[in-house]
């Protein structure tokens, strides 16, 4: 009752602050030449509204009880059978979540799964290392694997050194955490968050370690090298997606739904887009669409 | 208190940034909070170096002490982070914070050893140490960029045959050998190449991904923001 008040008063008070702002700047010396409010970004505006709207709005049906389907993904299936696995052998398990700041909301998803990894790993007992590139993801992730492991009872099991600081430097952090892939040989990799050059460098020696590898990114220009290297990749909007779907929360697939409601819509966009270009009347449509 | 604090944090550095991107940040004031919460982003990620630090050296002197396997190097490691560190963090004249105690003590010439600039150790140490074997890893790249191929591109069923020569004709057009023997085919040939396969499917292909992330970041950062998604901070 008390998180339900608390998200109405939020969503009262994002749409009284919007509409405060726009009729403001309306009201008070809006110029074309120096606008307060950039009119010329009102169809972010509206695709904001509609995206967020249809992101509660399933949200909502979600917590009333709705049966919402989410299609079957492989990559995060496979992260218990690669933990099992690891138990089995009696082998660590090594997460990295990307290498940049928390500022990146890739990172974030990153440390959502790791979240649910470290429920995993510290269910079976099985040992976790979480390198990590900046001092604030180290924070975050000892906060992070601390909880999972008081929320499964196993708090005594909690050691602060599973998650490490290794290195600022890119290559350093990289030439840190292949060596100790190659010396301890984990059972399992999971790679999720935002990674760059160094992907294959260690997606590669992961791959030469043995180990089974969920690699997991939204960076378009990473995901060959991961799915040329991994067992499993989860791509662009699945790493999102995918702490949602291992805690199963109805409250979190109803922002999936909505984000798929949402790809409806864009894809209708795209298909009226190329109808109405390719009878040369679109221009007035595509113009709607670019943001200065 | 420990949960609510944060969601309200993530709200309200959520709602700045989005609401700035509307309004001009000359103005208004609310238009220049995408810099300002950026900055405080920047302030606070400073503090937490020295938790870094705290962690590297933790770790690695537990080994050391510990005697446990490689040692030496978690050793070296101590050793090189205060290496790089204590020297540019020492006074490089009797005008700086601490220079007239320090130089009272040291020669003056010292200075230039000192801080970050051009001849001072960690200059010394960053060109030709740090520098160097980072060059190294970036150019292992090509060699494993050899061994994912030769296995990304096997053979093994029709899908893989299509990647397959689809990845000899654009690797015949990057390099300008290639890209003489398949004029030999017709002169338009490369070009065929960089508006189907490069320009037509993989700009296809990456933009739907695209899309679909960048839809994914969206409605992950309104769970945040909502407060719905708690499992950044190890809760739900």
């Amino acid at each position: 009752m008390k998180k339900r008040l608390i998200a109405s008063v939020l969503r009262i008070f994002i749409l009284a602050l919007f509409l405060i702002g726009i009729f403001s700047a309306t009201a008070f010396g809006q110029t074309v030449e120096d606008p307060i409010f950039r009119i010329n970004r009102l169809t972010v505006l509206v695709f904001m509204i509609i995206f967020s709207s249809a992101v509660l709005l399933y949200t909502t049906w979600a917590r009333k009880g709705k049966k919402l389907f989410v299609r079957k993904i492989p990559g995060i299936d496979a992260v218990e059978e690669a933990v099992g696995r690891a138990t089995e052998m009696g082998k660590p398990v090594l997460f990295i979540p990307g290498i940049s700041d928390i500022d990146e909301i890739e990172t974030i998803a990153g440390l959502s799964i790791l979240g649910r990894v470290a429920k995993i790993t510290a269910r079976y007992d099985t040992p976790l290392s979480v390198p990590v590139r900046y001092p604030m993801i180290l924070a975050a992730g000892q906060e992070v694997v601390e909880q999972s492991y008081i929320e499964v009872g196993k708090h005594d099991a909690y050691n602060s050194e599973i998650v490490k600081y290794v290195a600022g430097e890119q290559f350093a952090f990289t030439a840190t955490v292949n060596g100790w892939m190659m010396r301890e040989r984990p059972a399992a990799n999971i790679y999720m968050g935002a990674f760059f050059a160094e992907s294959l460098l260690l997606a590669e020696s992961g791959n030469a370690s043995g180990a089974i590898q969920i690699a997991g990114t939204a960076r378009p220009e990473q995901l060959p090298f991961f799915i040329a290297a991994c067992d499993y990749t989860l791509m662009g909007e699945e790493l999102y997606a995918a702490s949602s779907y291992l805690s199963r929360e109805p409250l979190l697939l109803g922002g999936i739904k909505g984000q798929d409601f949402v790809k409806v819509i864009i894809i209708v966009a795209i298909l009226l887009g190329v109808v109405l270009s390719s009878f040369g009347i679109g221009s007035w449509f595509v113009d709607l669409f670019r943001v200065p | 208190m420990r949960k609510t604090v944060p969601v309200i944090v993530a709200f309200l550095s959520g709602f700045v940034m989005v609401v700035s991107f509307f309004f001009n940040p000359e103005r208004t004031f609310i238009g220049g909070g995408q810099e300002a919460v950026l900055q405080w982003v920047t302030i606070v990620s400073g503090f937490t170096l020295v938790l870094g630090v705290f962690s590297i050296v933790r770790v690695n002197a537990r080994a050391v002490a510990r005697r446990s396997k490689g040692w030496f190097y978690k050793l070296l490691t101590v050793v090189s982070v205060f290496a790089m560190a204590i020297p540019a963090m020492l006074p490089v004249s009797k005008n700086t914070v601490g220079g007239k105690i320090f130089f009272g003590i040291f020669p003056d010439n010292w200075g230039t050893l000192f801080g970050t600039g051009p001849s001072s150790i960690y200059d010394w140490l960053f060109t030709y140490v740090d520098q160097p074997m980072m060059e190294t890893m970036f150019a292992m790249l090509a060699f494993f960029i050899a061994s994912a191929a030769y296995r990304a591109f096997r053979a093994r069923n029709a899908e893989a045959t299509l990647l397959l020569l689809t990845a000899v004709l654009v690797m015949l057009w990057r390099v300008p050998m290639g890209e003489a023997f398949l004029r030999l085919f017709s002169d338009s040939f490369p070009q065929y190449i960089n508006m189907f396969v490069m320009n037509g499917f993989n700009v296809a292909v990456q933009r739907g991904i695209i899309i679909g992330a960048a839809l994914g970041a969206a409605s992950m950062s309104l769970r945040i923001m909502l407060g719905i998604e708690r499992t950044y901070m190890g809760k739900g």
